[in-house]
């Protein structure tokens, strides 16, 4: 195991997040405070409990999720993306190190922003709303394994895209409208019974009530099912990644 | 002189069909420096990105330092350093910050000393904390060369180090290279500029699509196919030549200003001592001579233009 080489690439992408602190950091949390305001105190305050718990509560976690998940993308596709870019990508491929070492070292970093940044979120929501986490341990994970998928998910965009326009196609045209529609700000048990089934099929509404279990017991779907689907999720994307780097899909070829 | 390099058999095929590589067998010698000569496109750089681990090959087996590249990666990656065609650097980061990024993803343990040294070699020392975007094209391309050298290859892959960097800046560059050959690197250039590769190389490789035309010392590679050339000003213009001298092969220029007559350096007989016997019997008087040796230039455009 070359650690040299993971710990190289994990502080390089780290330290392009403290050269950008201000769209990596501040920007997300700005845009959720916003989504406080609006969803929380402008219109929650309309909106009575849901399953016991005010709108402006319940809401939180679902937010985090949306960061979370968008910025994981953002983040690891952005890392391997830029480098191909640029060209600097020669340095990594020549350089004696695996290709799980590689991903380790961007998948890594991207998921330890997300992770930073969902903490942050969490400590600005506290803010605005009184929060309580009855599972801390579940969160946490919860929060690692949807910060390390979508990373994963994010690297492979990363690697497909070919152009700005591509990277940016899948979080916007997919990623968004699954987690808006993924119960982020409502319950999925509030839906009409034929659009409940069919928002079962969408796999964020795993992550966002699993999340949401681990702070207040409700959940849409089993904890269980939560962190199956997650497992499952994080096993495709590996497995993909794992076929990229075998066959050399648009980086070697 | 023992192999670093031994490439063998190697083919490449790209995707979409284009055969970048025809079955390669090359053995490059320890401690020496080799230029390879091509066309664009003739599969130079294909060849090098293969034997550096960027692309993969078709066919074939290449190991350096006895290792092979793709069995046993990491210790042939860890002994060899790149410097690519293009200018491919982190615009935002420091020199400094990226040199030792570099050493870093080869698995080599920090070792400021040695930065320091690779930046004073290469006059990059008072750069060392500039953000590259803010360098020179020919500085830009030095810190290419200190990534490639941070993390102390045995070999040095240059793909066109000094395309596009002016004529002082290249003889720079022919210092560093000559000086890194001192310290027991072994350098595999590739080159347009021909005067580059008879300055500097030991050997010379030439490929023409996709297959090694020929590889042989330079001196003998220039002393087997160099050519003379003999120059003569003649008194008169000539219209045509006379028969008598129809046998040297001579060619009339300038309007008939100059005869000129090429000759080969390695025959017992060059003929000059007959042809100017014939022309003194022709009445063919000449104020002024001279000679030209072919330049390697003449000698690979001879050779890409035969294969």
């Amino acid at each position: 195991m070359n650690y040299r080489a993971i710990r190289a690439i994990y502080l390089f992408e780290m330290a392009r997040t403290w050269r950008t602190l201000l769209q990596s950091i501040v920007s997300p949390v700005v845009s959720t405070s916003l989504y406080f305001v609006v969803f929380g105190a402008a219109i929650g305050s309309r909106i009575s409990e849901v399953e016991g718990v005010s709108y402006g509560t319940f809401i939180v976690p679902g937010l985090i999720m949306l960061s979370v998940l968008t910025q994981s993308i953002a983040n690891a596709s952005f890392g391997i993306y830029f480098p191909k870019f640029a060209g600097t990508i020669y340095e990594i491929l020549s350089a004696p190190i695996s290709y799980f070492e590689i991903v380790l070292g961007y998948v890594g970093a991207a998921a330890t922003k997300s992770i930073i940044l969902g903490l942050i979120i969490l400590a600005t929501a506290g803010l605005f709303v009184p929060l309580h986490i009855l599972h801390p341990v579940w969160m946490l994970t919860f929060l690692v394994l949807t910060a390390v998928t979508f990373s994963l998910f994010g690297f492979i965009i990363g690697i497909w895209a070919d152009g700005f326009e591509k990277l940016q196609m899948i979080p916007m045209l997919v990623v968004t409208p699954l987690t808006f529609l993924g119960g982020s700000f409502y319950s999925i048990n509030m839906l009409p019974p034929a659009w409940h089934t069919v928002a079962l099929l969408n796999p964020v509404v795993y992550l966002i009530s699993g999340f949401r279990w681990s702070f207040y017991e409700i959940a849409d779907v089993s904890p269980s099912i939560s962190i199956g689907m997650t497992l499952a999720f994080l096993v495709i994307c590996l497995a993909i990644i794992w076929w990229i780097f075998r066959t050399g899909y648009r980086l070697k070829n | 002189m023992s192999s670093i390099i031994s490439v063998a058999n190697l083919s490449k095929t790209y995707g979409s069909g284009f055969k970048a590589l025809k079955n390669v067998n090359l053995d490059i010698k320890r401690g020496e420096i080799f230029a390879l000569l091509g066309p664009n496109g003739a599969g130079k750089t294909t060849l090098i990105s293969i034997i550096c681990g960027i692309a993969n090959p078709s066919e074939g087996k290449v190991t350096v330092g006895g290792e092979n590249i793709q069995t046993s990666y990491r210790k042939a990656r860890s002994l060899i350093g790149l410097v690519p065609q293009e200018l491919h650097t982190d615009a935002f980061e420091t020199v400094w910050a990226t040199v030792s990024f570099s050493r870093g993803l080869f698995g080599k343990p920090t070792n400021p000393a040695h930065i320091e040294k690779v930046l004073k070699d290469l006059s990059l020392w008072d750069k060392k904390d500039n953000k590259i975007i803010t360098l020179s094209g020919g500085m830009k391309r030095r810190v290419m060369i200190a990534k490639a050298l941070s993390h102390e290859p045995q070999v040095l892959f240059l793909d066109e180090p000094t395309a596009g960097v002016d004529v002082e800046l290249r003889k720079g560059m022919w210092e560093v290279v000559r000086t890194l050959q001192q310290s027991g690197v072994t350098i595999i250039l590739t080159t347009h500029y021909i005067e580059e590769a008879e300055e500097m190389a030991d050997r010379i490789g030439v490929i023409n699509k996709g297959e090694i035309v020929l590889v042989e010392d330079k001196a003998t590679l220039m002393q087997k196919l160099g050519k003379k050339r003999l120059t003569l000003h003649l008194q008169g213009k000539l219209d045509v030549l006379p028969d008598s001298l129809a046998h040297y092969k001579l060619d009339l220029c300038d309007s008939g200003a100059t005869l000129v007559y090429d000759y080969d350096t390695k025959g017992e007989r060059t003929g000059i001592t007959s042809l100017l016997s014939d022309l003194r019997n022709a009445g063919i008087r000449f104020n002024d001579l001279d000679t030209t040796q072919s330049s390697l230039e003449d000698i690979f455009v001879d050779l890409v233009r035969t294969s």
